[in-house]
């Protein structure tokens, strides 16, 4: 083997690819690189719901035969990439975390996996994940909680905290994850990694099972800005079979990440989440990737956005309201799980028995809060109400982008908390995606990445950037840009101070009996 | 302002098709209290003059042309159903004794 398997995982999904089109490292041999560190680590880390090493293999032998014969491939054909359990895969078990679709093998596959595998990508598993996304941390998944890899005894994000740890872990050098108030940014946030929210619309939503249709959007997760970018561009674009997508013809994200550079680009401080709830550490390394951004000639600004402390309010209306008409579908009749009440009983009794046994707790919270704000009698007070303050969100918004390019923001006001530590408070989980939700009731893209760990706990700590709609090829200009001159500054990535999980790995590999 | 009760839970919850415990009805009460008196801010600001707003990029007629598309066939459709004969999904009486 040319290389050993610890240096093929620490590898970007874009320095892989380069050696896997030199022919210096094959697709097999990457693939299994990565399902061994799985079998290491994923004990601990519980980032996947299932792998299955034979078809993964047998998908990278192709791509291997492929390349051989000489065929012209896509850059990234051959990379191993972690897929979110929340999107349909006809080769894989899909369960959106929770125990009503346990088993359940679709009939077809979303969108984006007919890309990625158009593109020559190799699915690597499934990935944990809240139950029907619904959460900040992964506790909630039926299947137990991913671990922060950074810290095993703290959360590592929600609900995409699954692809999350994947790629912070060196599970996978990517992942896709999907984003309805924070579930690809936020993750991204407290494991030091990079996530993507698109445009509402310049992702296919076909195959992904909705929790609010009008918020949710699928989008790239990685170790590198780069790697996201490139991983936009396999995914992105319009689709027939979702009636929400963009027709746009889209720029393409990596050459914006080659080119980026800030010089002159206006910058807008969100005053509102800047201060007060956030941690001093978190602050810190936000302010500090501020100054830096304004000594390589960004402008700086602060701006204001009044109505976002009525975001998580209207968020918390809409995305019930829409998460308890999507979850109807879960009826005991066409797929997933059936159970008998004691005694039989009529279609009806069936269907609320299953209902009863396969949704988790959250999803009944949710369910029940969103029957509720859609009840005659509250509609208008609660989800009418609501439906209008997300236009003032998004007057804000536009207001705001009259005068800079994008806005910037810490990704979520701490670091990764403790499992458990905020069981039996909902509203304060809630509080977690303060900063991330406004993106979503107003369908612009943002983007998390890495600005250095925390003073008090040691912790990684994201920045958020965000751009008007359709403008997502910004944030990939800022983002790569501030990518480079942290690096640069440190010495090093932020990813490669995580812990290592196994640590015996590296040792035995140099002596080659791995 | 609000004032879930538990039997509000308990009809929510048949109009959603879960079949709570008490206990839960119980502890559900209580957090939904607690979220809506958070959430029903909302409306202080949302005034008849602003327009509401249900999707955050308005797109209008997405047609497509009618034609047949690409769809599951019948064994592909009732691969994940519980129960099926075959041709279509088996469920339990659709009416009870009372109706």
């Amino acid at each position: 083997m040319a290389h050993h398997e610890h240096e093929i995982v620490r590898l970007s999904a874009s320095a892989l690819a380069e050696q896997l089109a030199a022919g210096e490292v094959t697709s097999v041999e990457a693939t299994q690189a990565h399902l061994d560190r799985i079998g290491s680590v994923d004990g601990e880390v519980h980032a996947f719901l299932h792998t299955n090493a034979e078809l993964s293999l047998r998908t990278a032998v192709e791509i291997d035969a492929r390349r051989a014969a000489g065929e012209s491939l896509h850059a990234l054909a051959g990379v191993p990439i972690a897929i979110k359990d929340v999107i349909v895969t006809n080769d894989m078990p899909t369960t959106s975390g929770s125990k009503i679709l346990e088993g359940w093998l679709p009939p077809y596959d979303a969108t984006v996996m007919k890309k990625l595998r158009a593109a020559g990508l190799v699915p690597i598993g499934k990935t944990n994940m809240d139950e029907f996304a619904m959460g900040s941390s992964t506790e909630h998944s039926a299947y137990g909680p991913t671990h922060n890899p950074w810290d095993l005894e703290r959360i590592p994000g929600g609900s995409g905290g699954g692809s999350a740890a994947a790629v912070a872990a060196f599970e996978a050098p990517l992942a896709l994850g999907s984003d309805t108030g924070g579930s690809i940014r936020q993750p991204a946030h407290v494991t030091g990694t990079v996530g993507v929210k698109p445009t509402y619309g310049g992702v296919s939503r076909y195959g992904a099972i909705a929790l609010a249709s009008s918020l949710d959007q699928i989008g790239p997760v990685s170790r590198t800005v780069l790697d996201s970018a490139l991983l936009h561009d396999i995914i992105g674009g319009h689709d027939p079979l979702d009636s929400t997508s963009l027709t746009d013809e889209w720029p393409s994200f990596a050459d914006a990440v080659r080119r980026a550079d800030v010089k002159g680009l206006k910058i807008g401080v969100i005053r509102e989440l800047d201060g007060e709830g956030f941690q001093p550490g978190v602050l810190e390394r936000f302010r500090e990737a501020l100054d830096l951004l304004a000594a390589n000639g960004a402008e700086i600004t602060e701006v204001s956005l009044p109505s976002l402390e009525y975001a998580i309010s209207a968020y918390y209306l809409i995305m019930p309201a829409e998460a308890s008409s999507n979850l109807a579908k879960f009826d005991s009749v066409r797929f997933g799980l059936r159970v008998n009440p004691p005694g039989g009983g009529t279609v009806e009794d069936v269907m609320s028995a299953t209902r009863e046994a396969g949704f988790g707790p959250e999803a009944k919270r949710r369910i029940i809060l969103g029957t509720y704000a859609l009840s005659a009698g509250y509609y208008d007070a609660y989800y009418g109400s609501a439906q209008k303050v997300r236009t003032l969100v998004q007057r804000d918004f536009a207001a705001a982008f009259a005068g800079v390019d994008v806005l910037v923001s810490p990704t979520a006001p701490t670091t990764a908390f403790k499992l458990g530590a905020n069981d039996g408070d909902p509203m304060a989980m809630y509080l977690n995606d303060i900063a991330t939700i406004p993106a979503n009731l107003a369908g612009i893209p943002g983007i998390s990445l890495p600005v250095g760990l925390a003073k008090e706990d040691g912790l990684p700590v994201g920045i958020q950037f965000l751009a008007p709609a359709r403008e997502d090829a910004r944030l990939y200009t800022v983002g790569g840009a501030l990518e480079r001159l942290l690096e640069d500054t440190w010495g090093h990535t932020l990813i490669s101070q995580a812990p290592d999980l196994a640590p015996g790995e590296m040792a035995a590999a140099e002596e080659g009996a791995v | 302002m609000s004032e879930i009760t538990q039997e509000q839970v308990a009809h929510l919850a048949n109009l959603a098709r879960i079949a709570l415990t008490p206990d839960e009805i119980e502890s559900l009460t209580k957090e939904l209290g607690s979220i809506v008196d958070n959430v029903a801010k909302v409306s202080e600001v949302a005034t008849a003059d602003v327009p509401a707003t249900s999707h955050p990029i308005p797109l209008q007629n997405v047609y497509r042309d009618d034609v047949p598309g690409n769809t599951l066939t019948t064994e592909q459709a009732l691969a994940g159903a519980p129960d099926h004969d075959g041709s279509r999904f088996r469920v339990t009486a659709i009416l009870g004794e009372e109706q």
